[in-house]
């Protein structure tokens, strides 16, 4: 009894049921709506396993919502809000783009340089939420929210100036092909380079019929650096003084503005950072038009809270929101059941880790027989 | 000239419409302790049902109150999770902003063939002054019914949380609830009631898009006009007319731009439209300052907890 309680218990385990739960109640609706509910469910698994090539799809949608979520997931720990990823990632767009269209140097430098662009661009977004908040004490959420249009004018601005545009479409010319980060892009196309990838039916699929980039591995390298600084160093240890109890941080001498400001930075810049692999990685490597929010920023949120705001965990999280985004497109294609129910999944995922809170107190007094027990 | 400034008044009022109603939501929750960031999701449900229910019944009324039926259904999620779960409001409230327009959608596609949009309603919620019969500067002037609706909302919402009993009960529970409830005040009623009010006023305030500006629900008809309002909560100070003021600024400087737009200035378009957001920004920053929000809000009352 005692063990199943301390199992129970771990956060873990209650993400996972939270996970059951998001399935289970996306069955229900399913077969009220008239769709086999474990048809669809299988559909949706081969979807995403039945081959490399859907695996590598499913890394390629997942990589923006990692690195963003853990951008999200870094402010969290600081008891920062940061609703304001959308603007920060579109800013980061817009600052990569821009610079991989007008610069053009060798690959060497051209990466640096617009990975450098999207992270500054985000940090310096994020961080003017930040500076509002520490020097004027405005909400980060009613500034963000605002940033959030401001950056999707701006980068429907950039998108329509004529340096920019490319003609009769609605986006903007592709980055200089010096700044893509495919593994082994520009290789592939070469006749030697098809031809050893052609060799083995892995290679083929994975890496010539998609276009895997180097965004994931930053992200797994960025997860393991962003959870040293937050829990190894002593930045990591004022940045989440402030977040768990401000008064008390501000009480021991750290400089709550100072680390407010930081963290948004920081956070923006991560943001950014994602934005930058996602044009350098992604076709048609540019910015398009925006009519609405694209969401990556808050589904992003979404994956920090499903990953509990631990970085690492954030990049299973944003496995799972990839694969279900990318597995649902399989799941009209095939069953005919509207792809929102994925929307609907993920919803009901986040719900449910809301309420797995509720259940330490439940086993404990489930496994204290149902007595009440003095506080 | 005079047409120019019905003009503007007329934009004013029809943009700032749906943003009252869910930003009156908005401070009845928060005012009772429970953060709402989902007004989103909510908004997205009433203006689904709202438009749904108007085409298939053809009454725009039927529709409108379908949609304020609907946000009350999905803010008692948020509800159960926030008060009896004690669960965490900023987590509980984005899940409503997935499920909502998740729900909406799939819903869509289900009754109108696969379609993204809904069919348009023949019956839109009808003028002030009738659909005849009016010309010139003054039929810039013949707005929606729902903007009065609006502004006769904040007035009652103001006068029932500032001179009535459960008004008080109400922000008490909000500022101090362990001490309301030594008063006697159900923390717990009073919380589930304001809840679902927001969760009714956000519908209401969808279908005022969905059934009185644009005669149909699209994926995009909400796109973010939840988040503004909820920028008008924090912005009027969690009060009622400052929420409504704050809606209104928003609704004017919308139409300096549309107004701007038309104009001879040399401006792009896109740069104009950030204007409504800088605006708010910069007066945040001179006038407004620190913003305090209900004290109890976001937290989850645990009933003996110390």
């Amino acid at each position: 009894m005692d063990k199943t309680a301390k199992i129970l218990k771990k956060p873990f385990t209650m993400t996972i049921i939270a996970i059951l739960c998001g399935f289970l109640v996306a069955g229900i609706i399913l077969s009220i709506a008239g769709y086999p509910p474990f048809h669809s469910l299988s559909v949706l698994i081969q979807g995403v396993f039945s081959g490399p090539k859907h695996i590598s799809n499913v890394i390629i949608k997942s990589t923006p919502l990692i690195l963003t979520g853990i951008g999200v997931a870094f402010a969290f720990k600081t008891g920062l809000f940061n609703i304001g990823a959308e603007g920060q990632f579109i800013m980061g767009c817009v600052a990569s783009t821009t610079v991989g269209i007008v610069c053009d140097f060798p690959a060497v430098i051209q990466i640096p340089l617009v990975l450098a662009a999207g992270v500054i661009a985000g940090a310096v977004f994020g961080g003017l939420v930040g500076f509002l908040k520490a020097r004027f004490g405005i909400h980060e959420v009613l500034t963000s929210i605002m940033f959030n249009w401001i950056a999707l004018y701006f980068s429907n601005w950039i998108c329509n100036l004529e340096r920019f545009h490319k003609p009769d479409t609605i986006g903007t010319y592709p980055v200089n092909e010096s700044s893509y980060t495919m593994i082994l892009g520009k290789w592939k196309t070469t006749k030697e380079g098809k031809e050893a990838l052609l060799s083995s039916d892995f290679l083929k699929d994975t890496i010539l019929k998609t276009d895997v980039n180097a965004g994931f591995i930053a992200a797994i390298i960025l997860a393991v650096l962003v959870s040293f600084l937050l829990y190894k160093t002593t930045k990591g240890f004022e940045l989440r003084a402030v977040g768990a109890n401000r008064y008390a941080a501000e009480f021991t001498g750290i400089n709550v503005n100072r680390n407010i400001l930081h963290s948004m930075v920081i956070s923006g810049g991560i943001c950014g950072l994602a934005a930058a692999f996602y044009i350098t990685g992604n076709s048609p490597h540019g910015i398009a038009t925006l009519a609405a929010f694209e969401n990556t920023g808050f589904n992003a949120l979404g994956v920090c809270l499903i990953a509990g705001s631990s970085p690492v965990g954030c990049i299973f999280a944003g496995l799972l929101f990839g694969g279900l985004l990318y597995g649902g497109q399989s799941l009209q294609y095939e069953v005919g059941a509207p792809s929102e129910i994925i929307n609907i999944v993920i919803g009901v995922i986040v719900f449910f880790v809301a309420l797995t809170h509720i259940i330490p107190p439940l086993v404990e007094r489930f496994s204290k027989g149902g007595k009440k027990h003095a506080k | 000239m005079l047409s120019s400034i019905t003009l503007f008044i007329g934009i004013t009022l029809m943009y700032s419409t749906p943003l009252a109603f869910a930003a009156l939501g908005g401070v009845i929750s928060e005012r009772s302790g429970v953060t709402n960031l989902g007004i989103e999701g909510m908004m997205t449900i009433g203006a689904f049902t709202g438009a749904t229910v108007g085409y298939f019944t053809g009454s725009a009324w039927g529709g409108f109150l379908a949609a304020g039926i609907a946000g009350g259904m999905i803010a008692l999620l948020h509800a159960f999770a926030s008060i009896t779960c004690r669960a965490d409001q900023t987590i509980s409230g984005i899940a409503i902003n997935l499920i909502g327009p998740g729900v909406a959608l799939f819903l869509c596609r289900l009754l109108f063939d696969g379609a993204t949009m809904s069919v348009p309603v023949t019956n839109k919620i009808p003028k002030l002054f009738g659909s005849a019969g009016i010309t010139g500067a003054l039929k810039n002037l013949n707005v929606d019914v729902t903007v009065v609706l609006a502004l006769v909302f904040a007035v009652v919402l103001w006068g029932f949380l500032y001179k009535t009993k459960w008004g008080l009960h109400i922000r008490s529970v909000g500022e101090h609830p362990a001490a309301a409830d030594t008063m006697g005040i159900n923390v717990y009623k009073i919380r589930y009631l304001c809840v679902i009010a927001s969760g009714i006023l956000a519908g209401f305030g969808g279908a005022s898009m969905t059934l009185a500006i644009i005669p149909q629900f699209t994926p995009t008809a909400i796109s973010g006009q939840g988040f503004i309002a909820l920028a008008a909560v924090i912005f009027g100070k969690w009060t009622p007319h400052g929420a409504y003021g704050a809606c209104i600024l928003f609704g004017a400087a919308q139409a300096l731009t549309v107004i701007l737009g038309g104009g001879s200035f040399q401006v792009p378009s896109e740069i104009l439209a950030m204007l409504p957001y800088i605006i708010t920004i910069i007066i945040l920053i001179l006038f407004v300052g620190r913003s305090a929000a209900p004290k109890a809000s976001g937290q989850p009352y645990e009933k003996g907890a110390r």
